[in-house]
């Protein structure tokens, strides 16, 4: 029965029945979905399935391969952890959206065709909108119209680029795509606005601070790492993405460093990270590509294990932000240990899960002779150790005591970070196990060599005794409560101000010609008012007398007309 | 709007001092990072060293900046303090108020 179904189907069809279940049973079902999605995607094997033909157009609802599998099995753990993160305090809203969420996200790299993709593309905006209004702020809902709004403006620009890429080849295959035409170039850019490119990633940063302490866990794992599977798919190859993806890794870090709410700096961190993945595409050999899929595998573990031990802070403590934060390790020790396997992770410290992952993308930039990008590169990774290495830990726990005092995380919370936790050391260790065979393409790469984890420790170490120097001679920026302008200063104040001074506009303009307006009909109605009102000439009311005397000089001027027509005409002669 | 929804749990009374109130677990923990530092700072030292002896090498520079001895550790320290200073600079530009876009 279940094998039947398209995998995305068991979670999205499982979410309808979250409302009508309560305590025990909910948990139970919300945390079976994600088992038997990926038995069913397991079950299927690869190849193509649900084949249908609309309008002459080829759709292929399921289509399994190296690539996608990966990302399914990805989306399915990271959706798994999540929920039981979620077991305590979230809202049944919370859980089906949640749901809908990552089964959209499971549809859509299984997408074997665009206009599947562009549905799922669309549910992924729909039902993660929630996960952000479920916080219940005045911002959270600020922040999720914005962020609604881009979301699927990214899927307009994405339907145009289909639209145009279908009249021009006749097919809507997603398979590699390139930027010649119209219509990939539209499709990219509609990816890249999930991706977070650069001057189009404010939407990140913007909303993921602001949704629930379990919806920010969720909205990390599934849009961006979607976006980076399609990149994957239709772009790789493509040198322009080699520079996007520098860039993204390099001006996030600096932002990173002087902002205040910790899990705001995770969304910088996102975008740095992705940045490595889109790179990782951009050079699109076969070391490269496998670099990008499983950093996007293990970001989605510690981007996910950070996300959910600030997402516990805000539970307990009400608050992310550095300035308000400091000693928190005396009540939640617990969750500080696991907080720094995650910051170890992203970092990629030897054992931990970025070591054998970001590096591949470096090698492959190297292997290709790509040496300045390599160096950038290798300058971003004493940027991530900066922000998410030490600063969130640090200042989430460790930093000059807050005086708050609180209760552990509870115990879902926990086991889902332990769980991450695992994994990301798992990973980090043993990448032969379960990661690099599960790559789409075969891996020659090896991580641990003693030139990588050398020249890897000095890296670290050494930025870590900067910290340490600066942190020491009180040259390290202070925490302050801030908010620092980024691009989305462009929409939130600069269009505000132009949208409102054009309103203004407007608005006077129209005052001006209803002004005008009423004054021209004021005076129209008086003019009416005096010639034929009341006492108006031509209103008034006649005597029978006048009216006589005007019949009489009616007939009158009748027979007057009436003489001077008759022609005079002498009588004609008796006969 | 509904409220921020959150347990902060019971008022926890504190079980008196903590591993890090005291100063010099702080000192000994950067004096274990000083001393990690130094060893993997003289790996590369060594190096050259262990090669003409044994001929075995821990790392050969595949590149030329590589062969310069401690690349990574001077690269990894001025990369850290270049981003901090850029970024206390970039504050300069873009730092306002907590509440600047809620005016």
């Amino acid at each position: 029965m279940i094998g039947s179904l398209p995998p995305a189907a068991v979670m999205i069809l499982g979410a309808l029945f979250v409302p009508l279940l309560r305590g025990r049973a909910r948990t139970g079902w919300v945390l079976l979905l994600p088992i038997a999605s990926l038995a069913a995607l397991l079950a299927l094997g690869e190849g193509e399935f649900g084949q249908v033909s609309i309008f002459s157009y080829e759709l292929t609802l399921v289509r399994i391969d190296g690539l996608s599998r990966i990302f399914g099995w990805l989306f399915h753990i990271a959706a798994f952890i999540g929920l039981i993160f979620a077991r305590r305090g979230g809202s049944a809203l919370e859980d089906a959206s949640a749901l809908v969420y990552a089964g959209a996200a499971v549809g859509a790299v299984g997408a074997g065709d665009l206009i599947t993709l562009f549905v799922f593309w669309e549910l992924l905006a729909l039902s993660s909108v929630f996960l952000v209004w479920a916080r219940g702020t005045e911002r959270s809902y600020r922040a999720g119209i914005r962020y609604l709004i881009i979301q699927v403006g990214s899927g307009v620009i994405l339907l145009a680029g289909i639209i145009a890429h279908a009249r021009a080849t006749g097919s809507v295959a997603f398979d590699h795509l390139g930027t010649e035409t119209l219509g990939t170039k539209l499709i990219l850019l509609g990816i890249g606005i999930k991706a977070a490119f650069p001057l189009l990633h404010n939407w990140l940063t913007d909303a993921y601070p602001e949704a629930t302490y379990s919806g920010a866990v969720f909205l990390s794992a599934f849009t961006t790492k979607v976006a980076v599977y399609a990149l994957a798919r239709g772009y790789a190859g493509t040198d322009l993405l080699i520079w996007v993806g520098v860039v993204m890794t390099m001006f996030p870090i600096f932002y990173a460093v002087i902002e205040n709410d910790l899990r705001r700096v995770l969304g910088y961190s996102m975008i740095n990270q992705i940045g490595f993945m889109v790179c990782g595409v951009g050079i699109g050999t076969e070391m490269a590509v496998n670099g990008a899929v499983a950093h996007a595998f293990n970001d989605v573990l510690f981007k996910g294990l950070l996300f959910m031990s600030t997402g516990a802070l805000l539970y307990r403590a009400g608050t992310t932000k550095c300035s308000e934060l400091g000693g928190l390790y005396k009540s939640m020790p617990k969750t500080a240990g696991l907080c720094i396997v995650g910051a170890a992770s992203i970092s990629a410290f030897p054992l931990f899960s970025g070591f054998v992952s970001k590096s591949m993308v470096m090698a492959a930039a190297l292997e290709q002779n790509l040496d300045v990008v390599w160096l950038f590169l290798l300058f971003a990774s004493a940027g991530v150790l900066h922000h998410a290495g030490i600063k969130i830990p640090f200042y989430g726990f460790f930093g000059p005591d807050s005086g708050i005092r609180t209760k552990e995380a509870p115990t879902s919370m926990l086991i889902a970070m332990g769980m991450a936790a695992f994994l990301c050391v798992f990973n980090g260790t043993f990448p032969t196990l379960f990661l690099y065979p599960n790559l789409p393409y075969e891996v020659t790469y090896v991580p641990f060599t003693s030139a990588h984890v050398i020249s890897q420790l000095q890296l670290l170490f050494f930025a870590v005794l900067a910290f340490v120097w600066l942190r020491l001679s009180d040259r390290e920026p202070h925490e302050l409560p801030s908010t620092n302008l980024d691009a989305d200063w462009f929409y939130r104040r600069f269009g505000k101000g132009l949208a409102l001074a054009a309103g203004g506009v407007t608005s006077r303009l129209r005052d001006a010609v209803a002004a005008r307006s009423v004054a021209a009909a004021g005076s129209a109605i008086g003019s009416a008012r005096r010639y034929m009102g009341p006492t108006g000439v031509l209103g008034r009311t006649w005597p029978t007398g006048t009216n006589v005397i005007w019949v009489a000089i009616l007939l009158l001027v009748f027979l007057l007309l009436y003489y001077a027509s008759t022609p005079v005409t002498s009588a004609p002669p008796p006969p | 709007m509904a409220s921020d929804k959150r347990d902060m749990g019971e008022q926890v009374k504190d079980r008196g001092r903590h591993y890090f109130d005291d100063p010099k677990r702080w000192k000994r923990l950067i004096a274990i990072l000083i001393v990690v530092c130094a060893v993997v700072f003289a790996l590369d030292i060594a190096n050259p060293i262990l090669y003409r002896m044994t001929g075995f090498e821990l790392r050969h520079p595949e590149r030329n900046w590589e062969g310069f001895p401690e690349f990574y550790a001077v690269y990894g320290f001025l990369a850290y303090t270049a981003i901090v200073y850029t970024a206390k600079l970039l504050r300069k530009g873009v730092m306002r108020d907590e509440d600047y876009y809620d005016r």
